[in-house]
């Protein structure tokens, strides 16, 4: 029992950060209606910046100045790449983002080497916040929690309580008509994108001390940031934090437990074929949830491909 | 297209390079290791190692037979097994004899075979396999042939030393084994769990698990059922980032029993953990740094940082490598007849510049010589890694270590 209030921490942690990288992702796309391959890029800058930022002034100003260097590099690739490469149509965009992530990889290893960066969490946050059953909770973990839960929440506030979010929102759908009305519909699109890589930006800051800050950052968490927009459903906000709570919670406990297949399928009324070595379903047998803990938010995404394309908050139809 | 470019790329390379040589006598060393991608790091600071052992043990002290210089020729193998094939032909076609690698065991086993295989067919230009990093003990058991020689402890070994150390410690009741899922992370599982239960009987193994390999972003639910398992150590093969992840996430969450590790050091892994690690990483390796055995090796790794400022001598045994190969061919009277510098390695006993002295081991060409455990502090550190304050110092150390150990090797003599 205070194993799962544990795991039910760490779940939350793990998809908050989650969401944190697919808000901005789902954002652009259902902005611009290009998946940005370079996402995850921007997050791994977030913590190189601030990482170098801190060894100066300190970790707060790393928490504070990076994103917006981020940020500005997102508005700064839109402004003078992606607005470019737009009237060629879709496919070059996609081409583009994704040259753009390998250079910044290599951009990366260029300036910092491809050893593990020290980028530590502050001294103020390192001591155990509460401990449940020896498992200590880290204080910084809970700084996490907090981060993320307010972001989301002034995300949501300026998306739909202010003006700026209402026009957002209106050239979301109809582009042409809030152009009509005077408003410049490009610097939206310019800003949104700023802001999107900025949230990648917070998300590298504050996981490079807790998950490490190296050169294959980006790639470990590419691919799952893409799982969790199609889960959610590609445009929705709600749909991202859904999905990335759903994507912590499962590989947390299906790496916490070790459940077994063998003992699923003879619940299932399957009988284990002996001697197990010599049979041809081995391998399936002796599968143990921490193995492909990694891979079941793959399962569930071809599932919800399957039976809801559009995502489970998705508006639009596939 | 692309390979044959890099190819062609790294002939013409070596060729200029061999060109400019050609007037001075040379005796040219391949060191076939991954100088481009995610392990680069590893072998780039090894290429360093092994040319600044060149020149400071061989070259700088008149060199071998007479005045002939060594000379390192780098060749980029992307640690993949089919191109380290191709770069050992690139290299036995510039006439090069000693191949030197050490990154991974799945070249090093690709490599052992394919010598032997052009040994047998070309007795004419015969080459030496100079292993000096990969630690699958089949490479000195059941895949051993004559033309390989092991400069590092083996998995087996290093394990054997370690359990020693687990074995004095009564505190120790239950142990947690946790590797990355393939031949090596296995083959520590498996040895932990064997010389635990030779030495120790009454230590209970709570865990023994084995993870994706370099796929893992977060660690801490495996943390958590250690933590939950109540285990007094944690015993695991794990490098690069999987090793760092693992054991900032057991010890963030409240885990603070020592972590037995065979690769906890250097590429930025050691700044990275700072004082976190401080009093519980563990550490297996062969080649004392700290405290220095002697004058000589303070020197020698003074000398390395004058040049190298932000490098590390992390694998130690490379001066091994270089001072015993010097040695053998001198003794064999000639660099181009390998059998006869083999013959002179096989036995051969040598102070090591890192103290103590040791022997390769005629049976089955794996060096024999002391293994320490060492402790990842800043007290007491002369010589610290990534310039960070804290390095690994020595707390025991086990002499001559698996000296009369047993192998399958059944060696064919030229």
């Amino acid at each position: 029992m205070d194993l799962i209030l544990v795991n039910l921490i760490d779940g939350l942690v793990t998809g908050l950060l989650l969401f944190m990288l697919s808000a901005g992702l789902t954002l652009i796309f259902s902005m611009m209606g290009v998946l940005n391959f370079a996402h995850a890029s921007f997050y791994m800058l977030g913590a190189y910046f601030a990482f170098q930022i801190s060894l100066a002034l300190g970790f707060w100003m790393g928490l504070l100045i990076a994103p917006l260097v981020v940020g500005v590099m997102g508005a700064g690739v839109e402004r003078y790449g992606l607005r470019r490469v737009h009237q060629y149509g879709h496919v070059p965009e996609l081409i583009f983002t994704f040259g753009l992530a390998l250079l910044i990889e290599e951009l990366v290893q260029f300036i910092w080497g491809k050893n593990q960066m020290p980028y530590e969490a502050p001294e103020i946050l390192q001591f155990t916040a509460f401990a449940i059953a020896g498992n200590s909770i880290p204080a910084y973990k809970i700084f996490m929690i907090f981060i993320s839960v307010a972001i989301f929440i002034g995300l949501l506030w300026v998306l739909t309580r202010t003006r700026v979010g209402m026009i957002i929102q209106a050239a979301l759908t109809y582009p042409k008509t809030v152009e009509a009305l005077g408003h410049n519909v490009p610097l939206i699109f310019m800003g949104v994108f700023g802001v999107g890589t900025a949230l990648a930006g917070v998300a590298g800051v504050i996981a490079g001390p807790v998950l490490g800050t190296f050169p294959g950052m980006a790639f470990v968490l590419g691919s799952i940031v893409f799982v969790t927009i199609v889960i959610g459903g590609l445009g929705s906000l709600w749909g991202a934090l859904v999905a990335s709570l759903l994507i912590g919670w499962i590989t947390t406990f299906s790496k916490a437990y070790n459940l077994r297949m063998e003992d699923l399928l003879t619940t299932l009324g399957f009988t284990k074929p002996e001697p197990i070595w010599d049979s041809p379903w081995r391998d399936l047998w002796s599968i143990t949830s921490p193995q492909i803990a990694d891979i079941l938010p793959y399962i569930l995404m071809v599932l919800i491909l399957i039976f809801r394309p559009y995502g489970l908050f998705g508006k639009r139809d596939a | 297209m692309l390979k044959s470019i890099t190819l062609g790329v790294a002939t013409a390379l070596t060729l200029s390079v061999s060109a400019l040589a050609a007037s001075a006598d040379t005796i040219k060393i391949a060191f076939i290791d991954p100088l481009s991608g995610p392990f680069a790091g590893t072998g780039t600071n090894g290429l360093h190692q092994y040319e600044f052992a060149a020149e400071e043990l061989v070259n700088k002290q008149g060199g071998v037979l007479d005045g002939d210089m060594f000379e390192i020729v780098a060749f980029d193998n992307k640690i993949s097994p089919k191109e380290s094939l191709i770069q050992l032909q690139v290299a036995i076609d510039q006439g090069i004899r000693y191949i030197a690698q050490g990154n991974s065991s799945g070249v090093a086993n690709a490599l052992t075979e394919a010598i032997d295989k052009h040994n047998r067919r070309n007795p004419d230009d015969k080459v030496l396999f100079l292993n000096y990093s990969a630690v699958d003990p089949a490479l000195t058991n059941d895949k051993c042939n004559f033309w390989h020689f092991r400069f590092d402890a083996n998995a087996d070994i290093k394990m054997d030393a370690l359990t020693d150390v687990i074995a004095e410690d009564d505190g120790i009741k239950k142990v947690y084994i946790i590797g990355q899922d393939y031949s090596f992370g296995k083959a520590v599982a498996a040895a932990a769990v064997r010389f635990i239960g030779e030495k120790r009987p009454d230590i209970e193994i709570v865990g023994n698990e084995l993870h994706p390999i370099g796929k893992v972003k977060d660690f801490t639910p495996y943390s958590r059922k250690i933590v939950a398992s109540e285990a007094d150590a944690i015993i695991t093969g794990n490098w690069g980032a999987d090793m760092l992840g693992l054991g900032k996430s057991v010890l963030e969450n409240g885990y603070d029993g020592p972590i037995f590790t065979y690769y906890a050091a250097a590429d930025g892994i050691t700044a990275a953990f700072g004082e976190t690690g401080e009093g519980s990483l563990r550490l297996v390796a062969e080649g004392q740094i700290n405290p220095p055995a002697n004058d000589r090796a303070a020197a020698y790794y003074e000398a390395f940082k004058a040049k190298y400022p932000d490098g590390n001598i992390s694998q130690a045994r490379i001066t091994n490598v270089i001072e015993m190969l010097a040695r053998a061919i001198d003794e064999a009277g000639s660099a181009t007849d390998v059998v006869k510098v083999a013959y002179a390695l096989e036995d051969m006993e040598h102070e090591s510049l890192w103290g103590g002295s040791i022997k390769m081991r005629a049976i089955d060409h794996q060096l024999i010589q002391d293994v320490h455990i060492h402790a990842h502090t800043d007290d007491g550190i002369t010589f610290d890694y990534d310039n960070s304050g804290y390095g690994i110092k020595v707390e025991n150390t086990v002499t001559m270590a698996a000296m009369d150990s047993e192998t399958s090797c059944k060696m064919r003599r030229p």
